[in-house]
């Protein structure tokens, strides 16, 4: 039973094969509210399917997962209701072209949450606000640089007003420049509370703001451990190695 | 003193005008002096010498910039001069343009009654009126647009038209140029114009056909429609059916369910794989079969059996537009919680439609031409009545002047989507960036 200050995601024993390639080999993890998850490992290690199978982005073939109370299967409200509940955040940013940036914003509140285009506005623009860019509500997604984009893209997730935030690599697609603006309102959001995942390979801000890093390789979870004990010590083998390769260049 | 070489001098030069005069920087705000140099020209002279100095730079860099580039284009000078000449004295001396102004009622109206062309008025001045309205609210330059108003409805005086037939054309330009000043100035929800022209169908129609046992607006028969007002009514209706049925049919063609995707295929290929003179007839057969207990219309026929043929090729294009959408909008629109009809509805086919416009349109212009097709089910649209006017022992030997007309008639409607294409997409920001 998930209480309020409990867990918030649970995952048993998930298993994904895609096709013949087994990509995700049994992973058992919880999350709980409000707690700052880091996930990482090197390319083709899961970590991303991971996240996706979470808001049904991929579809798990094995395992129980259960999402603020809501079990993840094929029933669609099942998984429209989770949706609702997690927010997430691309690489590609995946902002809408043909829609301005408040557009972009006020879509899910207006046709998914049935809140009226005034409130959907006003909440818009104070989330552009919260973000750093109130005066680009106008302009087209186009217009804008890359880390604008990926605010306005995480402005968008936090409109449907989530519980849980998804981050899929949300700065690997960023020029060095633009990286720290996305760091610093990912940065601003943790302390606020809210439960995030992220997937990154930045490791100075997930030595700054995670309460635990999950570190994937070969689609098993290989090491479990809060930030300084990750860093300072790791306990496995193919820890140290990615840490070495990662961490030195 | 010899020192003083590399100090820099400080002694103001004045700067020479290349005509060897001295300029003298005015204040700003006061009028310059006047320009007493007799060795230039002065006023309209001048302008003249700019003119065809900046007329014949162009030409130089144009076509005679290379040694090769100049023989081509004296070549195709004379190419041209040689075939033009001939058609030209023809068109301005033996041809008897007056067989189009004689039959202008029959190629325009068809056999619609004669007392009855006001209906065709009043329509005509609605869409004037509307489509002045549309261009002037999404942003024509207002200014242009009525020049060019005016220059046609002076074109169309030229022709030897009667008083009503010129009072209303002055009506239709007004409308057209007041509709334009006020859409670009008052309207502000643009939302009631897609209302307005969704509107003017049933409106065009009822005006057109009329009231059974009216009096003031007797039932006119579609058996009576012909000449262009049926040819645009054919495209129009094809036009506005094709696109959603077209749309319905790509988006089958992609659905999970497999009936569903199969049927859509086998029609979509099956109706590809005819001609549309056998799609034509063939609808105007087999409609009375299917639905006994009707009495389908001919030109209802003619309509389904165009609106089906064009939206089997729309679907194609829409298919294309939709395999054009990255994934990655997809799994926005579901990350929000978005089902997939409102995905599909706010998301994917905005972004499918406005990367096919080109192609679209020019399905639209294929159709409008297509609609002369009819003729072998016994219509007698534009083409047809053009055909029947020839045939008139009055008219013999004439074939030329009106084919060119009904060519030119055509071509105008033709270009006029080839030109609101670029517009559309230039509004909807896709295509080449101003």
């Amino acid at each position: 039973m998930q209480t309020a200050t409990d867990t918030i995601i649970t995952c048993e024993d998930v298993h994904k094969w895609y096709g013949e390639f087994h990509v995700l080999k049994g992973i058992s993890v919880e999350i709980k509210r409000g707690e700052k998850v880091v996930i990482c490992g090197p390319s083709g290690s899961g970590k991303s399917t991971f996240i996706r199978t979470l808001n049904r982005l991929e579809e798990h073939q094995r395992g129980r997962i259960v999402v603020d109370g809501i079990e993840l299967t094929s029933d669609l409200k099942n998984i429209e209701a989770i949706r609702r509940e997690t927010g997430m955040v691309f690489q590609q940013f995946n902002l809408f072209p043909h829609l301005t940036v408040l557009q972009n914003v006020t879509l899910g509140p207006i046709w998914v949450r049935k809140m009226k285009r005034s409130d959907a506005e006003a909440l818009a623009m104070s989330l552009l606000e919260r973000v750093g860019i109130p005066d680009q509500a106008g302009k087209y997604p186009a217009q804008l640089s890359g880390g604008q984009q990926q605010r306005v893209a995480i402005a968008r997730a936090l409109a449907m007003q989530p519980k849980i935030m998804l981050f899929d690599e949300p700065t690997s697609a960023l020029d060095p420049e633009m990286i720290k603006e996305v760091l610093d309102v990912m940065r601003e959001l943790a302390h606020s509370g809210m439960t995030m995942l992220v997937v990154t390979h930045e490791m100075g801000f997930a030595r700054e703001i995670a309460d635990r890093i999950l570190f994937f390789d070969q689609g098993q979870i290989v090491e479990e451990a809060p930030p300084d004990e990750f860093f300072d010590s790791p306990k496995q083998e193919r820890t140290k190695l990615f840490l070495s390769q990662i961490l030195h260049h | 003193m010899k020192g003083d070489a590399q100090v820099p001098s400080t002694r103001i030069t004045r700067a020479k005008e290349p005509s060897g005069q001295d300029y003298v920087r005015t204040p700003p705000g006061c009028p310059s002096p006047p320009d007493t140099d007799p060795r230039r020209l002065h006023g309209a002279d001048r302008l003249v010498q700019n003119w065809l100095g900046a007329a014949w730079d162009w030409a130089r860099r144009n076509f005679f910039n290379t040694w090769y580039n100049s023989i081509l284009t004296v070549a195709i000078l004379y190419l041209l001069y040689t075939s033009l000449r001939p058609a030209l004295h023809w068109a301005l001396t033996e041809a008897r343009w007056e067989v189009i102004p004689a039959n202008l009622q029959p190629l325009l109206i068809g056999t619609y009654p004669r007392s009855q062309g006001w209906r065709i008025w009043a329509i005509a001045h609605t869409l004037l009126l509307l489509s002045g309205l549309s261009a002037g609210a999404f942003g024509a330059r207002v200014k242009r647009a009525s020049a060019w108003t005016a220059v046609a409805a002076a074109f169309l005086f030229l022709l030897p038209l009667g008083p009503f037939s010129r009072s209303m054309i002055a009506l239709g330009a007004l409308l057209l140029t007041g509709g334009l000043w006020i859409g670009a100035s008052r309207i502000r929800r643009r939302r009631w114009l897609f209302v307005a022209w969704f509107l003017s169908f049933p409106w065009t129609l009822f005006l057109m056909w009329g009231v059974r046992g009216s009096e003031t607006l007797p039932r006119v028969e579609t058996s009576w429609w012909g000449g262009l007002v049926l040819t645009l009514v054919l495209a129009v209706v094809g036009i506005a059916g094709s696109l959603p049925i077209g749309i319905l049919l790509a988006l089958g063609r992609r659905s999970d369910l497999p009936v569903i995707s199969w049927c859509c295929t086998a029609f979509i290929e099956v109706v590809r794989g005819t001609p549309l003179v056998a799609v034509i007839f063939m609808a105007h057969l087999l409609v009375p079969v299917f639905l006994p207990d009707f009495r389908i219309d001919k030109v209802v026929r003619a309509m389904m059996g165009l609106t089906l043929f064009t939206s089997a090729y729309m679907a194609e294009n829409v298919r294309g537009g939709l395999q054009s959408v990255p994934k990655g909008q997809y799994e926005a629109a579901y990350a929000l919680g978005m089902n997939g009809t409102l995905t599909m509805l706010l998301v994917i086919l905005p972004q499918a439609l406005r990367s096919v416009i080109p192609s679209i349109i020019g399905q639209f212009i294929s159709l409008f031409k297509d609609t002369s097709l009819v003729a072998i089910i016994g219509l007698l649209d534009l083409l047809g009545i053009a055909r029947s006017v020839i045939a008139n022992p009055a008219w013999l030997g004439l074939q030329v002047e009106v084919f060119l007309f009904a060519a030119f008639v055509y071509w105008s409607f033709s270009f006029t989507l080839s030109r609101s294409s670029r517009r559309i997409e230039q509004a909807l920001g896709v295509g080449p960036k101003r």
